[in-house]
């Protein structure tokens, strides 16, 4: 890849490009309801996320299970209503727009969810489930249509592409059934896709075929790409940038190769030394890994929501006081009292 | 009865195939590995290759649908495959080796108190009373690391990884020499994760025991590895040291899927291994691996034999 603009972007997070997706300090809290008494709680699966996402940027989400990745997708596809904060795209507010701006919308955004197994419905042949989205999407001419499906089924390298067409879901391998779900999330030429977890029920050796797939097709078609994930290891071969999740917060979000090569966030750095790579050596000593385990969304802990697990807890500070947002190194934010 | 006094384990030409209306599943179809006492043997896989039949063949745990069921398992010498279903029962599973079974802990009884599930193996293999078995289910709570005031509580107030850790007790409480763990963090977050093989390396560490660990997840294996064992559509094609294995595989197919690892630490681009493992009902007769291997030759249409090479043994043509 002879792209030294990509090869900045990186190392150094400065982006010329326009700014396709704004989130602007947004919450997402769920109803705890409680038997005639109204409401008893609220779970803060999102709360306070901001972020940019520009033209043909792939950024990754990370994040452990239950912090809120899922939440702050289906936000951005509008399929969630914020409690706070916004959403834009292409300069329009989602929360603001019609019935007809939404369709629009959702054209413009392909989404490739969490659980590929339930992903497809069972019953439909894969020529009905692509052609559905252009149907609603008010493709009338069936030969167009045909002719897209037939590109989109090249695309995702499923070949011949007739037999495939006339299959059911269930006739499918996992990584087959994930390319159809990926040429489902493509077939309305969207500008941006959101991937949640598009490989982790599958198999290592298919789990690279199906993300060189995701990321040839982000480079050929100048896609804007969220990656959702709970697998560090991956992320390099995929994005520019991380975004690293903790209860309902970005806590960390920079540059890709800055971030690996120096995590600011104690988060971040456990996240990192608890991820193996297959050596020998790793069974001859003893991993260090925070105590302790994520805490509750309905209470969060008062300060910053990570200092009942962190080594590198400020006394009195830490426990107390909420971590605005600080920017040690230009485009690399880090919400940590450490870094004031 | 043959004894062998070196190893705690010694698996001979061990056979399990199921019948269904389409013909025999070969799931586990002629494997030999052997295991020293205080070691780890991981045993890596694509899904569906028989992994987790493997472990049922070792502890004879069956389905109904058992067709061949054969071979030799050596546990400290004895030939445990020749034993009594009652024999088996008494001196083997629970008391001689342990299994963890793949979601261990969403198969915990939603209705009895956790440190009662972890001391009823203990009365009935041990034959212990109850005070002295809840004693032994404290301390069991202790080596995997779940505060003690836990034993009252029931499944559903522990976490997925607490409810882990209390499963790893649970077989850990007879005191068997060998623990198999199917799938043992799989389904657990990364940190919870990495603090369970710090339990599990504690307990090798600690009591001795000796580990089988199955999994699919090549990079998280290493935390436990001594040996390695490669197993594809019901075979083993490769056993060696973790310490040659890792840096150095031998067959081809561990050898692609070690490339197929995304790594952390290094630059090197993941590669993806192309087509499918065959199905275990109608295998070729050639080697399994050959329809999807680069380096396949005409040998290779007949079934490899297993090779021994400084130690390593490997079920490839090349090092014929
Ligand atoms: N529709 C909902 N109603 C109530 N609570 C919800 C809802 N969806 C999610 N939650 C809660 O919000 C929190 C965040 O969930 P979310 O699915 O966003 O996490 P995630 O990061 O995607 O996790 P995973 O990695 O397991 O997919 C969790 O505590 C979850 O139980
Ligand atoms: N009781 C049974 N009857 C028929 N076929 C079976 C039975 N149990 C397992 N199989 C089949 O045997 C093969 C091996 O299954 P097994 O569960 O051992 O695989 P595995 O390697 O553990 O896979 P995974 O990684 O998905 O857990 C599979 O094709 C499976 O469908
Ligand atoms: S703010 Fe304090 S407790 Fe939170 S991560 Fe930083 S050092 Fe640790
Ligand atoms: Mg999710
Ligand atoms: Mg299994």
């Amino acid at each position: 890849m002879a792209d030294t603009k990509l090869a900045t972007r990186i190392e150094t997070g400065v982006d010329e490009r326009k700014v396709l997706l704004s989130i602007q300090d947004l919450r997402v809290w769920f109803e705890l309801r409680r038997f005639g008494f109204g409401v008893a709680g609220y779970v803060r699966a999102v709360d306070g996320v901001s972020f940019d996402l520009h033209h043909g940027e792939a950024i990754a989400v990370v994040g452990e299970s239950g912090c809120g990745k899922s939440s702050l997708m289906k936000t951005i596809l509008g399929l969630y209503r914020p409690r706070e904060g916004k959403v834009t795209f292409d300069d329009q507010t989602i929360s603001d727009m019609g019935r007809k701006g939404l369709n629009w919308y959702r054209a413009q955004v392909g989404y490739i969810q969490q659980d590929p197994y339930g992903a497809l419905p069972p019953f439909m042949s894969l020529q009905r489930i692509l052609d559905e989205p252009l149907v609603i999407g008010g493709v009338h001419n069936k030969d167009e249509r045909i002719a897209r499906i037939h590109k989109v089924m090249g695309e995702v390298k499923m070949h011949p592409v007739e037999d495939f067409l006339q299959k059911f879901p269930h006739m499918l391998s996992g990584g087959q059934q994930q390319r159809a779900v990926i040429a489902r999330a493509m077939i309305r030429e969207p500008k941006l896709i959101v991937a949640d977890e598009p490989v982790s029920m599958l198999d290592a050796s298919v789990r690279v075929e199906i993300l060189k797939l995701l990321r040839g097709l982000q480079e050929t078609h100048n896609l804007s790409f969220i990656y959702i994930t709970h697998d560090l290891s991956t992320v390099k071969y995929f994005s520019e940038r991380i975004m690293v999740m903790y209860a309902g917060r970005l806590v960390e979000k920079g540059p890709i190769s800055k971030i690996l090569k120096n995590p600011l966030h104690p988060y971040t750095s456990a996240l990192m030394a608890a991820t193996s790579d297959p050596d020998a050596k790793n069974a001859d000593s003893y991993k260090e890994v925070p105590p302790g385990e994520p805490p509750s969304l309905v209470k969060p802990p008062a300060g910053c929501r990570f200092h009942p697990r962190c080594s590198r807890i400020i006394q009195g500070l830490c426990d107390q006081q909420d971590p605005p947002e600080f920017e040690p190194e230009p485009n690399h934010q880090v919400q940590c009292w450490l870094y004031q | 009865m043959t004894t062998n006094n070196e190893k705690l384990l010694r698996v001979e030409r061990l056979v399990l195939h199921f019948r269904t209306t389409v013909g025999a599943v070969q799931a586990v179809d002629g494997l030999d590995f052997s295991l020293d006492s205080n070691r780890a043997v991981v045993i890596l896989g694509e899904s569906g290759c028989g992994k987790t039949s493997l472990a049922k063949a070792i502890l004879r745990l069956l389905p109904r649908n058992v067709g061949e069921y054969s071979g030799k398992v050596y546990l400290n010498g004895t030939d445990v495959m020749a034993f009594s279903e009652e024999e088996f029962r008494q001196n083997v599973r629970w008391v001689g080796m342990s299994l963890v079974p793949q979601a261990a802990m969403n198969s915990l009884n939603p209705v009895i108190r956790v440190g009662d599930q972890v001391a009823e193996p203990a009365m009935i293999h041990l034959g212990v009373k109850k005070d002295e078995a809840i004693n032994l289910a404290k301390q069991m709570f202790q080596h995997v690391g779940v505060p003690v005031d836990f034993l009252v509580r029931y499944p559903f107030e522990l976490s997925g990884g607490m409810r882990q850790r209390v499963a790893i007790a649970m077989a850990l409480v007879t005191s068997p020499s060998l623990i198999v763990l199917d799938e043992p963090t799989s389904a657990l977050d990364l940190l919870t994760q990495a603090n369970i093989f710090n339990v599990l390396k504690r307990i090798k560490k600690e009591l001795g025991t000796s580990f089988i660990l199955i999994t699919h997840d090549i990079a998280t294996s290493s935390e436990l590895a001594d040996e390695v064992a490669i197993m594809y559509a019901g075979q083993i094609v490769e056993t060696g040291n973790a310490k040659e294995f890792f840096p150095a595989p031998l067959h081809p197919y561990a050898h692609m899927l070690m490339a197929s690892v995304p790594r952390l630490r290094a630059d090197q681009d993941p590669e993806f291994i192309t087509g499918q493992p065959p199905s275990l009902i109608n295998l070729p007769t050639s080697c399994r691996f050959a329809p999807r291997c680069p380096k396949r030759f005409e040998k290779c249409d007949q079934d490899p034999p297993i090779i021994e090479k400084n130690g390593r043994k490997v079920k490839c043509w090349l090092y014929a």
